[in-house]
């Protein structure tokens, strides 16, 4: 379960280039909940993505995970609750280490790290299992280069990892917009399957409509840093995509103007 | 060349085989283009030597060298993780900063150890013992000490400590994500690359038999050409093997030094050393598609 309350965050700040990016934003994701959030370039999709995850500071607002105010945690404290997947496939892992040391990064996630091996034997079987699950044939691949795999493949691992550790909320941040249309439909159901397996709080941010409203049980529109529009249960079933948007156009009284959004 | 001269150039390329173990560190590793070298390497040297002088126990003045490197390294690591200085910029103040330390440790510019006890005596008793000259010995003396030093970094960068240090350097927002505290890392990191430079430079001293202000300009060139050197000459495609290549580096490095000032029909001198040396590491840079110039620009960026 996750709060975020009035949050407000506000890039260069005091100077001309001055922007703010999310103005009194409030979401409240419970448990076991998988969303998705819309909204066109600049609405502060990312923004509430990477101000939850703590590489923003806030100026104002809280964030509560689990009943646990984490506003004030530093990105790597917030890590052992937030699991996140990046837009960008290499983004998410390391090229220069191995498939098994960048699993094993993730497998420590939220766990104090020592002077014990990086790769434990046990945690070597488990990688091996979740991977082959993918088909990939990289269970066969442990030892191999992060930076020999395609995008996507890095993407699947990338997902992999994050839910090898119990995380409050898993975070994806347009994790399939930069793959080819095949595999970005394969990751997404990778993604529709390990959040329902693991029971996971799941904040997708989206650019595409139909991603948002196929995937997911609840979806939230952003505009200008603040919650425009939030459907869920029977008033989002049999939703289309110019239905979300004529609801998007009463709820804000003006037209969508972003063509990316609409094309997608 | 003289078996003098070769011997002594092993046994240089084993002590500046530390520096490049920690140059490896920073520059490869941290990502952190790390100029503080050029003034730990004294202030190792001039720790110790001031320490021996008095009449410490030299082991143990070399372990106050070695801190007092690892809080250079600190120092700079502060400046840039806590204060938010330019990496590169944050190493040269602390560098330059040395410099002043340096004479003040000393006392004077330079410290001769010659007539000293130093942690290498025993070492030479023990030649004399075997009859032969300690300059036989030494090379072996300081393969050892190389030898256990780069396992023992191999042992640290395989631990899941060094795998997040080294995640820190490769996608520092990926480590964070993961639940790495960068910032310590790199302290970690800085403190390890300068105690180590600074171990070098104690150990320098008690061979050559004093410690010199100066002693430490080009140390980073020096170390950067041996990281070079050996990744040339080994493909680093593991961790052990990156770290024998910068041992490896530093003794090709110290051999073509050596064997360039004894061919009389170059024409060069020890004052063109450094001069050589930075032509050496600026062809490597400007060698087209070389994975050198690669890891290099890539080093020098904020």
């Amino acid at each position: 379960m996750i709060i975020c309350e009035n949050l407000r965050v506000t890039f260069n700040k005091g100077t001309v280039m001055e922007t703010k990016a999310l103005c009194g934003l409030d979401l409240t994701v419970p448990q076991g909940q998988f969303i998705s959030i819309i909204g066109s370039n600049g609405s502060g999709k990312s923004t509430t993505q990477n101000a939850i995850a703590g590489e923003l500071p806030l100026d104002e607002g809280r964030i509560i995970v689990n009943d646990i105010d984490i506003s004030d945690w530093p990105a790597p404290k917030r890590a052992g609750l937030v699991a996140r997947v990046f837009q960008d496939p290499l983004a998410g892992s390391c090229e220069n280490l191995t498939i098994e040391e960048n699993m094993s990064l993730a497998y420590m996630r939220g766990r104090r790290r020592g002077l014990g091996r990086s790769v434990p034997k046990a945690a070597r079987d488990q990688f091996r299992e979740k991977l082959s699950r993918l088909g990939l044939g990289l269970e066969n691949r442990l030892g191999d280069l992060m930076g020999l795999l395609s995008g996507g493949q890095r993407q699947a691992v990338s997902l992999l990892m994050a839910s090898l550790q119990p995380s409050s909320v898993l975070m994806l941040d347009e994790h399939t917009s930069a793959l080819d249309p095949r595999i970005a439909a394969f990751v997404m159901e990778l993604t529709s399957d390990i959040v329902t397996e693991n029971n996971l709080t799941a904040i997708m941010v989206t650019h595409s409509m139909r991603q948002a409203l196929d995937y997911g049980e609840r979806t939230v529109m952003l505009h200008g840093g603040r919650v425009v529009l939030d459907v869920s249960g029977t008033e989002r079933e049999g939703l289309k995509v110019p239905d979300l948007i004529a609801m998007f156009e009463k709820a804000h009284g003006e037209e969508l103007s972003d063509d990316s959004l609409l094309l997608s | 060349m003289s078996l003098i001269a070769f011997l002594g150039a092993i046994e240089l390329g084993f002590i500046y085989g530390l520096v490049a173990l920690g140059i490896f560190i920073s520059f490869r590793i941290l990502d952190f283009p790390d100029l503080t070298v050029d003034g730990s390497f004294p202030l190792g040297a001039a720790v110790s030597a001031a320490l021996i002088v008095a009449g410490w126990n030299p082991y143990l003045a070399t372990m106050i060298a070695i801190t007092a490197g690892s809080m250079a390294g600190l120092i700079t690591a502060w400046l840039n993780v806590k204060m938010k200085i330019l990496n590169l910029l944050a190493s040269i103040l602390t560098m330059i900063a040395l410099y002043s330390i340096n004479l003040r440790i000393m006392g004077r510019p330079n410290v001769a150890l010659i007539t000293e006890e130093t942690i290498l005596t025993p070492f030479n008793n023990l030649a004399e013992t075997l009859g032969i000259s300690s300059y036989m010995l030494m090379p072996i003396v300081f393969l050892v000490f190389a030898v256990l030093i780069k396992f023992a970094l191999d042992w640290f960068l395989a631990s899941q400590i060094g795998l997040a240090m080294r995640a820190t350097g490769a996608n520092s927002k990926m480590a964070r994500a993961n639940g790495i505290f960068d910032g310590r890392m790199i302290l970690l990191g800085m403190a390890m690359a300068n105690g180590l430079v600074a171990f070098a430079g104690a150990v320098f001293a008690q061979s050559q038999g004093s410690a010199d202000v100066t002693m430490g300009v080009g140390v980073i060139v020096i170390g950067l050409a041996s990281v070079i050197g050996g990744e040339a000459l080994l493909t680093p495609r593991t961790i052990t093997r990156a770290t024998l290549a910068c041992i490896l580096g530093s003794i090709v490095y110290w051999l073509a030094v050596s064997l360039a000032l004894n061919a009389d029909f170059i024409g060069l001198e020890a004052q063109d050393l450094k001069l050589v040396t930075a032509i050496l590491v600026a062809s490597a840079l400007i060698l087209p598609g070389s994975r050198f110039a690669k890891f290099i620009r890539r080093g020098g960026k904020s």
